[in-house]
């Protein structure tokens, strides 16, 4: 891709994702003391990175199996209160193992 | 309540993040640069963007030459949750900090940087805030660098196993706090099952995947906002 073109696409990607991220951030100075909308700003980050996770996680391997592998080494690891790194890697290895398994059965 | 704003307890609360997005963001640098991208526009990306899902869906759309404004939208609905992780951390925040101190923390909200900041107790400061984002940053990009040179040597099996790596810091900073509140728990499951249900209910799944997590999160975090509401500051201290 030729570096003119790419700029504005560079421009335009980063230009939105700091905007979403730097408005909220900078225009809302007061302290919310809604109990409802509290509420939903604990609950979000958690739906949020579910939903990303589920179902999307079960297709970002090689195979189902092996992702659903990973996916329950995960859910254990971090059950037992593994670092995040730990956890990645875990799942990772799961992954790795299931698949190579795959291969010579 | 206490105040949080060393920059030593940022780096070291960052440091298992930067190396999960290693990992993370190799994966990453090998699918940019198969896709047509350049190593260096590849390490540029990463390093102006610092957001997964967004930066996987932007690549294809800007290596096949498609419309500014299909990457703007597509990036405005992937990433819309950062803005209200934007205003979590806000309420976060010491009033100390600046406005200048705003736009640079504002760079730096990524989904883990976030939910580790705002699991801290009490306020947290703009010294913390750099340390906690310096190490992510410079992992990503470091990570999306090496893959991008070193993707192509890379085994296929090597780089599957990756790609389930940033699944699993998401899974690692959910479980612990829905195994120790009920509330939490039962709020994830309803949104995982929203989400099954834009993928899997065939009237559901013409839904575009960026619109459907939001629209799942959006749902049960006010089901629970309403039915389960948190305990206030102020509850707290009256009640003890």
């Amino acid at each position: 891709m030729d570096n003119g073109k790419f700029f504005i696409y560079l421009l335009v990607m980063a230009g939105v994702t700091y905007l979403v991220r730097m408005i909220p951030l900078t225009l809302i100075k007061e302290k919310i003391k809604n109990r409802f909308v509290l509420s939903f700003l604990h609950y979000i980050p958690y739906t949020v990175l579910s939903a990303m996770t589920v179902p999307a996680c079960f297709y970002a391997t090689g195979s189902t199996l092996s992702a659903i592998v990973g996916f329950v080494i995960a859910i254990v690891a971090s059950f037992f209160e593994r670092t995040l790194i730990q956890v990645a890697a875990l799942s990772c290895a799961g992954v790795l193992v299931t698949e190579l398994i795959m291969n010579y059965v | 309540m206490t105040y949080i704003n060393s920059f030593r307890t940022g780096l070291k609360e960052g440091l298992p993040i930067c190396m999960g997005y290693f990992s993370v963001s190799f994966a990453f640098g090998i699918f940019a640069v198969e896709s047509g991208l350049t190593v260096w526009q590849t390490v540029l990306i990463s390093l102006f963007n610092l957001t997964s899902a967004g930066q996987l869906a932007g690549v294809p759309i800007i290596a096949s030459g498609g419309s500014f404004v299909e990457l703007a939208l597509s990036q405005l609905v992937i990433n819309s949750r950062y803005s209200l992780m934007s205003v979590a951390l806000g309420q976060k925040l010491s009033r100390e900090v600046t406005l200048p101190e705003k736009l640079f923390i504002a760079y730096g909200n990524t989904d883990e940087i976030f939910a580790v900041s705002v699991s801290n107790e009490g306020e947290i400061g703009t010294r913390y805030m750099a340390g906690l984002i310096l190490l992510p940053v410079l992992g990503w990009t470091g990570g999306t660098l090496a893959g991008a040179v070193a993707g192509n040597i890379l085994p296929a099996i090597v780089a599957s196993a990756l790609g389930i790596a940033i699944y699993g810091m998401f899974i690692a900073i959910v479980v612990p706090i829905a195994k120790k509140e009920k509330a939490t728990a039962l709020c994830v499951a309803t949104a995982i099952l929203f989400s099954l249900a834009f993928k899997y209910v065939p009237f559901l799944s013409f839904v575009p995947s960026g619109f459907t997590i939001i629209i799942s999160a959006v749902i049960a975090s006010v089901i629970f906002a309403i039915a389960a509401p948190i305990k206030t500051d102020e509850e707290e201290q009256s009640n003890g």
